[in-house]
């Protein structure tokens, strides 16, 4: 018996039949599914039929058909993710000692971006410009960059532990920060500077496990863990030979993190290397997942394995430079909200990027809106993140843990 | 959808590959296996056998020799291309994440999605349709690190089906299942050469190749020592020999009522350790299933 070399894609699920079967699956879900298995397999194989001819029950193609059309709903969950982000910066640049309606905001946003509407109050316009667009906008900026790159590190790496610092790049920032401080550096050239020793981090880290472990990613995790050890014992003896009454209380907040040194001009370039960045992990978003299950598999799957790995440790390092370099050191996010956004929409990267980067950006202001409101202090980000993240991180462990025991 | 149309096959000549000093290597091997032909690949520890898979795969580059797939030599094949011809099935994958069954069979779509694409509606649509074809559509939205040793060697199988590469490279395909699965999984590869894959695969199992193989190739310290119809190269004296126990291969008739009545077998021959007549053995008892 000769058949065509290769089964093409038959497809069992009739394009008129994909909207009404619908209802057959509930019904069908919980039935005696032990006996199905065998049955198909017995049927395809016994009697070799036609692969179009099998399986038509019904229970089997409802559950097709819900399964493609699923993929709407991952596109609606993007969009209301995207409204309810909306919401919460129009909310959150009502938040402040001076309080302002939503309805003011969105006559100010109007007016100045897009000059709609009719003249709005100086004060609220200041308010929202001036005083809380800097600081929203980073916030957005650091959210998406943290965790997005968290979300290609874990997938990468193939450990959902793994979070933005794994290279060393955060304490090599940190490090860059704490001594620009120290010799009386401006904030223009301490964030170029901590940009800068970020990545000097992270191409030490891959050196490591270049040049000992022939690039092997265990060894690439395990440099990250020295380089990280080796800059925080820097940033120690910084801080010790700094003065204790005016540098060294400037870098302990520095190192908490904050958002409150934001500014317009300097969020430009920042916001360029952060678009450019997503664009690179977007771009390898599929090869990406596909490496995801294997080595070996992957390269059998016509995946240029290094090449992917180059981009997405490329692009991911550059924006966790770039977040620490604007806003400090903010722990927690990269690791805890790519779980949040794989719960909603799966571990496929092509869908998890968007996802993430929504949810870091949202995760972020609003744990900034606490951060200056909660108090007439401006609270330290990285601090409140991280009380945050903790218990919530515990929560998602008990939940997800045996997947990844 | 593309259907390769020239016969599919894999020539193997003179391929030599060393892992160093210490590491299994494999000399001179020579082999040619055609569409509808089920090798298998056998051997002890350490023979080679998964060494030649990776060589086939384009995984590993050869010291020296050729492998060609359908006529083009690997070497000058891209990996994507490779991919399109060649499709992998792994023992197992295991992956920290909660991929789904369709997750992983869709992403047998990747060598023929453009480098910057991300499958789409219709992608799902045909992996759903191999998942269908091996039975098992209705475990696409279940997690595959939580399905049986079976259904995941199903979901991989079916991976490579919407890879429609028309050479399948199957490393030891049953190790980790139970026998029901075992005989299901072989079942459907036989099936799937039938229809014009050739298959290629490594087993522990010498009864694999006399009951679902039309080809076996014994290998032994990196060589091929025998290659042929296992009927011919499958006997008590060559596996007594390759894997330095005792076996019998005998030949089996089955009740009427099957289509195949004769077919062989292979059995161990057990060591002379015990007293033939043992004492009286205990009566057997079957525990009746509860109604």
């Amino acid at each position: 018996m000769t058949r065509p070399a290769v089964p093409t894609g038959t497809d069992p699920v009739p394009a008129t039949e994909q909207d009404g079967a619908g209802e057959v699956v509930d019904q069908d879900a919980g039935g005696v599914i032990g006996q199905r298995v065998d049955q198909g397999v017995v049927e395809s194989v016994g009697e070799g039929g036609d692969p179009a001819v099998q399986d038509r029950r019904p229970g089997a193609r409802a559950a097709a058909s819900a399964r493609i059309r699923a993929t709407l709903g991952d596109h609606l969950r993007v969009v209301l993710l995207a409204v309810g982000l909306l919401v919460l910066i129009v909310v959150s640049f009502g938040l402040g000692r001076y309080t302002l309606g939503p309805v003011s905001v969105v006559r100010v946003l109007a007016h100045e971006l897009f000059g709609l509407g009719g003249d709005v109050p100086g004060q609220n316009r200041a308010v929202v410009m001036d005083i809380r667009m800097p600081r929203i906008l980073a916030a957005l900026l650091v959210g998406a960059a943290l965790a997005s790159s968290g979300a290609a590190y874990q997938t990468m790496f193939r450990n959902p532990l793994v979070s933005p610092e794994i290279l060393g790049v955060a304490a090599g920032a940190g490090f860059g920060a704490s001594v620009s401080i120290l010799i009386g550096l401006d904030t223009t050239l301490l964030q170029i500077i901590a940009f800068g020793s970020g990545l000097l981090a992270a191409v030490l880290s891959l050196t490591i496990s270049r040049v000992v472990g022939k690039g092997s990613l265990i060894i690439l995790v395990l440099g990250g863990i020295i380089i990280g050890a080796m800059f925080n014992a820097l940033i120690s003896s910084v801080q010790y030979f700094a003065n204790p009454e005016t540098t060294l209380p400037e870098i302990t907040f520095w190192l908490f993190g904050s958002l409150a040194r934001a500014s317009m001009h300097g969020l430009i370039v920042p916001a360029i290397i952060v678009a450019v960045c997503l664009v690179i992990l977007y771009a390898v978003r599929w090869q990406l997942t596909v490496l995801a299950t294997g080595d070996d598999e992957a390269r059998s799957l016509g995946v240029n394995r290094t090449r992917i790995w180059a981009l997405t440790i490329g692009a991911s390092t550059l924006m966790t430079a770039t977040a620490v370099s604007v806003a400090g050191i903010i722990g927690w996010v990269g690791l805890v909200v790519p779980h949040l956004a794989r719960f909603a929409v799966g571990p496929s990267f092509n869908r998890l990027l968007p996802v993430t980067a929504l949810i870091g950006a949202g995760y972020l202001l609003a744990v900034d809106d606490v951060a200056r409101t909660a108090s007439s202090l401006d609270l330290p980000l990285g601090i409140l993140t991280a009380l945050i993240g903790a218990p919530f991180f515990v929560a998602l462990l008990a939940k997800a843990g045996r997947q990844w025991l | 959808m593309a259907v390769t149309t020239e016969t599919p096959d894999v020539e193997v000549s003179g391929l030599s590959f060393g892992y160093g000093r210490h590491g299994h290597r494999i000399t001179d091997v020579s082999l040619s296996v055609r569409a509808t032909e089920v090798c298998c690949l056998l051997g002890p520890n350490g023979a080679g056998k998964t060494t030649l898979l990776r060589c086939l795969l384009g995984l590993l580059k050869p010291e020296s020799g050729t492998v060609r797939i359908t006529g083009r030599d690997i070497g000058t094949l891209a990996p994507r291309e490779l991919a399109r011809s060649v499709a992998y099935v792994p023992q197992s994958t295991s992956s920290p994440f909660p991929f789904t069954a369709l997750d992983i069979a869709v992403m047998g779509r990747t060598p023929h999605l453009g480098l910057l694409e991300a499958p789409g509606a219709a992608d799902r649509r045909s992996a759903l349709a191999q998942l269908d074809r091996l039975g098992i559509a209705r475990l696409a939205d279940r997690s595959f690190a939580a399905l049986s040793g079976g259904e995941r060697q199903l979901v991989l199988l079916a991976r490579a089906l919407v890879q429609q590469a028309a050479i399948l490279i199957l490393d030891e395909p049953t190790a980790a299942l139970d026998y029901g699965n075992e005989v299901r999984t072989l079942h459907v590869v036989a099936e799937l050469a039938r229809e014009g894959h050739a298959v290629i695969m490594t087993t522990h199992q010498p009864s694999h190749a006399l009951t679902y193989s039309n080809r076996a190739v014994l290998m032994r310290d990196g060589v091929v020592i025998a290659d042929g119809h296992p009927d011919d190269v499958v006997t008590g004296e060559s596996l007594s020999d390759l894997y330095g126990v005792p076996v019998h291969v005998t030949g089996v008739t089955l009740p009427p009522g099957y289509d195949r009545r004769e077919m062989r077998t292979c059995v161990p021959i057990p060591a002379p350790w015990s007293d033939p007549q043992p004492e009286p053995r205990a009566r057997p008892r079957t525990i009746p299933r509860p109604e």
